[in-house]
């Protein structure tokens, strides 16, 4: 195993129990549901970093196709869903406990919704192709589009929204102003990149495991000619 | 040949094209024409006319579709054959900026006359007409620009499922777009002080931009295949 591996288990530990026993600040409506911080932030952070980690690899297969960049791209979209789906649920358990509902038409709210949709549709995409190398570019093609068109939505719509009940947004303060104690941060920045590390895992292991298949299909139709 | 006389032969080829299958504009128009007058008979029981913002909605909703039906038959009917013969005298680029003003205009065709026939059925709350006039004008170009690459690429993915493809890897795409959309068109209609839309109208032509651009560079690499 390799060295990062075991910081990513360690960071993670460390996000958990100290996540979950840690000081907090004592606030009002948020309490306890406060610790969110360290497991709902991290994953976007995460699943953002995963996404570009796909489109970047998209933009490599399109300058120089080959079947591994492919591989890479879909299997950071499938990483950056699987966290993307972990932020949801814990957006929407938090907002159950603090805003009273677990699901609200909110900028930040939407936005995140869109996005699942756009990785959700770039899987359909897949899918709808037989062939390996049209499949490939057009699936990389649309990537590269879909993150182009769903960057203003993420980052600038929720900015330029007059209200929303998201922390950090519109008026509310973020998490930054609540704990400048720094004891959150000591354990918010590990989180971030335990996560981080968590997703990048993942997508090692699912990369080496379609190679593999990629060798055994290859294998088996020399056999078959 | 620079590249604007390649868009304007191009664009004049495909208006031609299209004055000369008058049937097929025919087709979309009615099909403007049949949902707003079903909206019509869907609002009769509440006494005719719907409230302003769901009045605006359903237009929008309505435009959307229709750009979907339009956007998915341009790419689709041209044959590889076809194809083959434009990838020889046109450069990729020209194609696709052409397709994108062709789309524009003839979104631009099928959303005049259904606005007329929606304030006919449906009156008409807005208060403001030169801004509501620039988001209709603004929204062909945005639906246009944004759908165009989408249509190549699901019209490439193909095998019958063309259409519900194009919707579904289309509509993640066009939420940001839409919702400036409604915002805008929805101020307009408010009569609100052109300095409420003014961001909301930029942020709505940078996006243009952005998606004008992506889609320039990445045609090329669609149109290879």
């Amino acid at each position: 195993m390799k060295w990062w591996k075991y910081l990513t288990i360690g960071l993670l530990l460390y996000t958990a129990v100290m996540g979950l026993l840690g000081h907090v600040p004592r606030l009002a409506i948020l309490n306890e549901t406060e610790r969110n911080l360290y497991f709902h932030v991290p994953m976007w952070f995460g699943m953002t970093i995963i996404l570009l980690a796909s489109v970047v690899n998209s933009i490599r297969y399109l300058r120089d196709p080959s079947p591994r960049l492919d591989i890479l791209a879909h299997e950071s979209a499938k990483t950056g869903i699987l966290l993307g789906v972990l932020g949801l649920l814990t957006g929407s358990l938090w907002a159950r406990y603090t805003w009273g509902t677990w699901w609200t038409t909110d900028v930040k709210l939407n936005g995140a919704a869109v996005t699942m949709l756009i990785y959700l549709a770039y899987l359909v995409l897949r899918g709808a192709v037989q062939d390996e190398q049209q499949r490939a570019r057009l699936s990389a093609i649309y990537n590269i589009f879909a993150f182009a068109a769903a960057i203003p939505l993420l980052f600038i719509m929720p900015r330029l929204a007059s209200a929303s009940l998201h922390p950090g947004m519109g008026g509310n303060p973020g998490f930054s102003k609540y704990d400048l104690d720094s004891a959150m941060r000591m354990v918010f920045y590990p989180a971030v990149i335990g996560w981080t590390l968590l997703g990048v895992w993942i997508t090692e292991v699912a990369c080496r495991f379609a190679f593999v298949k990629e060798k055994i299909y290859e294998k088996q139709e020399k056999q078959l000619a | 040949m620079s590249l604007l006389a390649e868009i304007w032969l191009l664009l004049l080829k495909d208006l031609r094209l299209e004055w000369r299958q008058r049937s097929a504009l025919g087709g979309l128009l009615l099909y403007v024409g049949g949902t707003v007058y079903v909206s019509y008979l869907s609002f009769s029981f509440r006494g005719g006319t719907p409230p302003a913002p769901a009045w605006n909605a359903l237009f929008w909703v309505i435009l959307l579709f229709a750009a979907l039906g339009a956007a998915g038959r341009g790419l689709a009917q041209e044959s590889a054959g076809l194809r083959l013969y434009y990838y020889t005298v046109a450069r990729p680029e020209a194609v696709v900026l052409a397709k994108i003003i062709y789309n524009a205009l003839l979104l631009l065709a099928l959303a005049v006359p259904g606005l007329l026939l929606y304030t006919l059925l449906l009156g008409n709350p807005v208060q403001d007409w030169p801004t509501y006039a620039l988001s209709i004008g603004l929204g062909a170009v945005s639906l246009a620009s944004s759908l165009t690459l989408v249509a190549g690429i699901a019209a490439r993915a193909g095998q019958g499922g063309g259409g519900t493809l194009l919707a579904v890897l289309g509509l993640p795409v066009l939420v940001p777009v839409l919702l400036l959309l409604v915002k805008v068109s929805k101020n307009a209609l408010d009569g609100l002080p052109w300095e409420a839309s003014q961001s909301s109208i930029i942020t709505l032509v940078a996006l243009n931009f952005i998606v004008g651009a992506v889609s320039y560079l990445l045609f090329p690499f669609l149109w290879r295949s």
